[in-house]
């Protein structure tokens, strides 16, 4: 009997092994890597990423975009998963052509909306087969900033509703019909069932899907880089620029540890905001 | 029994004498930076090294693994490696340590060649002696579409374009057209700075350190900043330009051959090559030039030496261009099977080099991990001006800071076409 009592814990044990391996140590060196520098600890990386060119900007376009992009995205795949759940028959081909950009790389869908955005680009074409344009126009230049960052908008919930909609649909299917169908006996409306029953029963699956889209969408980069280059800098980005192009680990490690301190304090926030209510609990 | 021992010592003795004949007829060791891909090195030995009458051995190695075995070979007084081929850059840190031998005799022998005087004293390295013979180059040179021609400003001639026409170009395009068609590779992977290091700082200061800040410093970056607004705002997207060149989308470019190549072989009736632009200090430009040079001590001297005249030979430099795509450092007849392409850009290559406004300037000397950070300051720079409109005194005074940082950190004297300094190279 008491041999039962560890079975648990053995069971969990591989996964928290790789955790530290993979997540826990990689954590660790990044942040020991930020605070040190050739003479003992030091705060000059992080002074050196807030004293550069594209900080501010980085910072600003990164948050805008989670603040942006993550509730369009929540929105959107309520509704598809909300319409999936009134179809009975092709279900599955929905399902799947919904989920098809879940198996696209980010640069791969970043290029594709390149094609389509750039100055010899499809909607160019297009436009200009209308007749609506008469010549090329630029969408995606330092001069447009607003055009670039709704292009981003655009191949970011292009890209990355479906992972959304796929945790969503999974938690419809866990709420029990009996509920709707009880509320529907006392005489409520769809809207009115929709927001007093599914929404309610839906939180937790919610949370799971806007914590995880947000820490994503704070990484955003391969979409933001193939799309508008420098032009729209973004956190991510200038990480990957700081350890690569400029081989200095130390900024582009202050980088990493902006992001995931921004990552946490979004997460905690999510868990206070969207606790479930007792009653549902009960 | 007898028999046996009899047969074994004749085994024996033949091959003594076959090692002996092994040793007389020894393999030159060829260590070099460059063809470090499989299949470049594959090409160099069955191909490029394939009528070379002696035996080589080429070993194509990583920049810090090459300097750290040229340099431990040199301490540990034992000699392998007979001859070595890098950039330029590769070459300050060996000759500092002694490790290598002058080639002064093997220049002499070479006087036929027609070598590009420019790269015969780079190969000096700003002392007395030769210590490499120039090998192959690459560089960055100027690609336009054909129908930009009628614009050119009157009494304009491509091969020597200066800086002020390039501009009025520009303007002339745009009023025609309606569109900005000149384009450079300013996107996140593109290689605008070095246009800024090796062209615009040259061909304006004859510097890109010392007069970073200079008042000749801050009337380029003006006179830039009005050519940039004839240049297609897609160019900070843009890493490679034979793509936007080969769309349309850019009529004018300035890039790496590499990263023209493909655009002037797929289209080469529609293009021309020529030569970057021309400054008041001359035309600065950034040759990527690879030498070969011999250690001190090197066991099969003779052999190097063969092999030099070997491979500095016209149907060598030939062979090597087509191979894997450098480009000959001497004066040679190009072959008429060579793609047109190729061939457009060998001589806009040959004329930026060998003109008499030539003013080259090198890739970076000696700022190891560094450079990134030395591109950044470049690259800054041009963001802050250009891009942002910056007031250019401001920037300049305060990316100097930046610059002065990274060259203290990296201890790295000046190179050309900065005058020679002692200690970190300056910035006044």
């Amino acid at each position: 009997m008491r041999s039962e009592r560890y079975i648990p814990y053995l069971l969990v044990l591989p996964s928290v092994i790789f955790l530290l391996f993979l997540f826990a140590w990689p954590l660790v060196e990044a942040l020991l890597l930020s605070i040190r520098g050739s003479e003992g600890w030091t705060l000059e990386h992080f002074q050196r990423m807030a004293a550069d060119l594209y900080f501010k900007d980085a910072l600003k376009y990164t948050v805008l975009l989670a603040v942006v992009v993550v509730p369009l995205q929540v929105i959107l795949a309520l509704c598809m998963a909300m319409l999936l759940g009134g179809i009975s028959r092709g279900r599955d081909l929905f399902l799947y052509v919904w989920t098809i950009p879940l198996g696209i790389s980010d640069l791969a869908a970043g290029i594709a909306w390149l094609a389509i955005f750039t100055e010899r680009g499809y909607l160019n074409s297009f436009l200009q087969a209308l007749g609506l344009i008469h010549e090329p126009r630029l969408w995606l230049s330092y001069e447009t900033p607003a055009m670039l960052f709704l292009a981003v908008v655009a191949a970011e919930v292009w890209r990355a509703t479906a992972i959304v909609f796929v945790i969503l649909v999974a938690g419809l299917q866990l709420i029990p019909k009996e509920y709707s169908e009880a509320a529907e006996v006392f005489g409520a409306t769809p809207w009115r069932r929709f927001w007093r029953v599914t929404l309610p029963l839906l939180m937790p699956s919610l949370q799971v899907a806007l914590i995880l889209r947000t820490i994503l969408a704070l990484e955003v980069f391969a979409v933001v880089v193939a799309l508008g280059g420098r032009n729209l800098p973004v956190l991510a980005g200038e990480a990957y620029f700081w350890y690569n192009a400029y081989q200095n680990p130390g900024v582009a490690a202050a980088y990493s540890v902006l992001i995931l301190g921004i990552s946490v304090l979004a997460t905690l926030l999510y868990l206070r905001l969207m606790r479930p209510r007792q009653e549902v609990v009960a | 029994m007898k028999k046996q021992w009899i047969g074994f010592s004749l085994i024996g003795a033949a091959l003594v004498a076959l090692a002996a004949v092994f040793a007389q007829q020894q393999s030159v060791l060829f260590v070099s930076t460059q063809f470090t891909p499989i299949e470049e090195a594959q090409r160099m030995r069955q191909v490029i090294l394939k009528d070379f009458s002696g035996r080589v051995e080429f070993i194509p190695e990583d920049n810090a693994p090459f300097t750290s075995r040229i340099l431990s070979e040199a301490k540990a007084g034992k000699v392998n490696v007979s001859l070595v081929g890098g950039l330029h850059g590769d070459f300050p840190p060996l000759i500092a340590a002694g490790a290598m031998d002058s080639v002064d005799d093997v220049m002499a022998q070479l006087k036929d060649r027609r070598f590009s005087p420019t790269f015969v004293s780079l190969g000096k390295m700003g002392t007395g002696s030769q210590y490499y013979i120039p090998w192959m180059q690459a560089t960055y040179i100027m690609v336009a579409n054909k129908q930009a021609l009628q614009y050119l400003p009157t009494g304009a001639n491509l091969n020597t374009l200066t800086y002020s026409q390039l501009k009025e170009w520009g303007a002339n395009i745009q009023r025609a057209t309606g569109k900005r068609l000149l384009g450079f590779p300013a996107g996140p992977r593109g290689l605008m700075h070095r246009f800024t290091q090796g062209y615009l700082y040259p061909s304006y200061t004859k510097s890109a350190v010392s007069k970073f800040r200079s008042d000749e410093a801050q009337r380029m970056w003006s006179e830039f900043k009005g050519l940039w607004q004839f240049v297609n705002p897609q160019s900070t997207t843009y890493d490679f330009m034979q793509e936007p060149l080969l769309s349309g989308e850019v009529w004018v470019a300035w890039d790496h051959i590499a990263r023209l190549r493909d655009g002037l072989n797929q289209k080469p009736n529609d293009f021309v090559a020529f030569p970057a632009p021309i400054g008041p200090y001359g035309r600065g430009f950034m040759p990527v030039l690879a030498g070969l040079g011999i250690p001190k001590n090197a066991p099969n001297r003779d052999g190097a030496v063969a092999l030099i005249e070997y491979l500095t030979r016209p149907e060598v430099q030939i062979t090597t261009l087509v191979e894997n795509g450098f480009f000959p450092v001497i004066q040679a007849k190009l072959p008429d099977n060579l793609p047109q392409g190729t061939r457009m850009a060998a001589d806009a290559i040959a004329r930026q080099a060998q003109s008499n406004v030539a003013l080259p300037s090198l890739l970076p000397v000696g700022l190891g991990a560094r450079g990134g950070e030395y591109n950044k300051v470049f690259q800054d720079t041009f963001a802050r001006i250009v891009l942002r409109g910056e007031d250019i005194r401001r920037v300049l005074d305060s990316e100097a800071i930046n610059l002065r940082r990274v060259m203290n950190d990296a201890k790295a004297p000046c190179w050309s076409p900065d005058p020679v300094s002692e200690g970190p190279c300056p910035v006044n």
